[in-house]
């Protein structure tokens, strides 16, 4: 085994996931239609809705608009994250998992492969996101462009790990529904990719106490952060302990002897 | 070859560093509820420190040769003359009853007070710290400038909605022209041709003609997301080529930005609360708002058109003047 064989199944893994993303041409456009219509509806009606309060990394006031942006991009990584994993219940009813699975590589491997494959799909959907909010002068300055791309590829792994997870404990494609419900809605609302931690503070404490550690807030402050030239270290080392815990769970649920499958009577 | 390399290197960071001294400014804001004033340092957008400096400070200005400042103490009912570098009060000047806005005349050796309560413009020689004459105006006179050919005294009343044109060598008005309501500000352009007035009911900014004293054009707003009730301009600046012009729509939390050949709104800048007053950078690449609710000035980069930064100053930011 050496690493060529390493080399070609992760790059078959990630031309399968590109090659379904390009060829699907709605699942593209549906995938920048959720966050724009976020952004040109929902952010237009709460132009003036967040008051007044520089927090960083803002050094002026904002509009609703630019403040959602991080959000937004988080989202798309949300609900990517959550397709893949919904992809891989898909393949592991048609049998096409098995096939994956039965690849003389280490399962980490592969799954890592599996992980990076939909976070480069994800990454791909951010920048086109990005240019198109340009023209709607959300302008964010040109180095934070470049310091994203490794805030997304941390943010879309963790966000990926955390959807193999769930996959590992879905049987079927119907039970998806209920990830839909009981993470990904809970998630996103209790984030701060809507509206900032002080502004939830003033409603509840405990609310504002569940977005602090919330990974998916961390992650999108990261996003925010990152976007303007400035690193978060805190955000980003939460990322990465979700990510690594995300991960190694989902690992674990993913091994026939140990893991959910068995419990459940295999894949 | 390396020569030329080292050269070039060194010619650019010493141009950094002439450009750097240059927006080594000061901006000085009157902060009206904490009886001081505030000192910032644009380019690292931090306050430096606030100075006492007396009861109910709004109207600011530096002299031309920027040493001194003049600041309208309106609850002492005087104008107080600030060394601009120790802040030591050098002396008063007899303003009349509450003072808010004034003008200096380009020599700086006159300067004329707005008594909105005694509907009067006051007429100040500043070296014999006397008052000249009182010129009796519209009701509760508010803008006051002067043109930059020292031909024009303007004084605009906001309840007579009148703009006095007051002739600076007899002090006496010769012209009035009746403007949109409550007219708040008034502005020259450069050249003296043209005098921009804002209106903070109607919402409009016009402009007038200084040979005719007609209103030439008016100008109104829209803010998306805005009602038009909060749109109320105030403070009005026109930059030296008459490119552009700005101003303070006050409760809107905007400053507009007007193409001031063609009028056209070109766009509107996201500020802080309740803008009222403007001023540019001496190199006029700067534009710096005072926003009197959130108790902040905004730093606006021209070049780029957007606004940088916020830097809090204090409670009521009112007034603003720029020392090079």
């Amino acid at each position: 085994m050496n690493l060529m064989h390493y080399w070609r199944a992760m790059w078959g893994i990630i031309g399968r996931e590109l090659w379904r993303f390009v060829t699907q041409r709605e699942r593209f456009i549906s995938a920048l239609v959720r966050p724009l219509v976020w952004l040109f509806v929902f952010a237009a009606g709460f132009r003036a809705a967040l008051g007044l309060a520089i927090t960083p990394p803002y050094e002026t006031y904002i509009l609703y608009e630019v403040y959602i942006t991080p959000g937004l991009i988080g989202m798309i990584q949300l609900f990517n994250g959550m397709q893949s994993s919904l992809s891989m219940v898909y393949d592991r009813e048609m049998g096409s998992m098995r096939i994956l699975m039965v690849c003389p590589l280490p399962r980490w491997f592969l799954l890592l492969s599996k992980l990076l494959a939909g976070t480069g799909v994800s990454i791909l959907q951010v920048y086109v996101f990005l240019g198109i909010s340009w023209f709607y002068d959300i302008h964010a300055p040109w180095q934070g462009y470049l310091w994203i791309l490794p805030a997304l590829v941390l943010s879309g792994l963790m966000l990926g790990a955390l959807g193999l997870l769930l996959s590992s404990f879905i049987k079927q494609l119907e039970n998806f529904a209920g990830v839909m419900n009981f993470v990904i809605f809970p998630m996103f609302f209790m984030s701060t990719a809507l509206y900032p931690l002080w502004k939830m503070k003033e409603s509840s404490a405990f609310l504002s106490q569940l977005a602090q550690y919330n990974p998916f807030s961390q992650a999108v402050e990261m996003i925010r952060f990152a976007l303007y030239g400035q690193f978060n270290q805190q955000a980003c080392l939460y990322t990465l302990v979700a990510f690594v815990v995300f991960m190694a769970a989902a690992i674990v649920g993913y091994n026939p002897s140990k893991g959910m499958m068995v419990k459940k009577g295999g894949g | 070859m390396k020569h030329k390399v080292l050269i070039g290197v060194l010619t650019a960071t010493l141009a950094t560093t002439l450009l750097g001294l240059a927006r080594a400014e000061t901006v000085f804001v009157t902060l009206e509820k904490d009886n001081a004033l505030a000192v910032v340092d644009p380019a690292a957008g931090t306050l430096v420190k606030t100075v006492p400096i007396g009861q109910r400070p709004r109207g600011i200005a530096l002299s031309p040769d920027n040493k001194q400042l003049y600041i309208a103490t309106s609850d002492e009912n005087t104008i107080k003359i600030v060394d601009a570098n120790s802040f030591k009060i050098l002396g008063k000047l007899p303003s009349g009853e509450d003072p808010e806005t004034f003008a200096l005349n380009p020599a700086g050796d006159k300067l004329y007070v707005s008594n909105e309560d005694d509907s009067l413009v006051t007429v100040i020689d500043i070296a014999k710290k006397k008052v000249i004459k009182k010129i009796k105006v519209g009701v509760e006179p508010e803008g006051i400038t002067v043109s930059p050919d020292n031909k024009w005294l303007i004084s605009v009343s906001e309840t007579t909605n009148m703009v006095h044109w007051i002739n600076t060598k007899n002090n006496t008005i010769e012209a009035n022209t009746l403007v949109d309501p409550r007219p708040r500000a008034a502005s020259f352009t450069a050249d003296s041709q043209q005098l921009w007035v804002t209106s903070e009911m109607a919402g409009t900014v016009m402009i007038l003609d200084s040979q005719t004293q007609q209103v030439i054009k008016t100008i109104s707003f829209e803010v998306s997301g805005i009602t038009n009730d909060k749109i109320q301009p105030v403070g009005v600046v026109i930059d030296k080529d008459r490119n552009r012009a700005y101003v303070a729509l006050g409760p809107a939390n905007r400053v507009a930005v007007i193409n001031a050949k063609t009028f056209e709104v070109e766009k509107v800048l996201l500020v802080g609360q309740r803008v009222w007053n403007l001023a540019f950078s001496p190199d006029q690449k700067h534009l710096y708002t005072t926003n009197g609710v959130s108790n902040d000035i905004s730093l606006i980069d021209l070049d780029t058109q957007t606004v940088t930064k916020s830097v809090g100053v204090g409670t009521y930011p009112w007034g603003v003047a720029i020392k090079p």
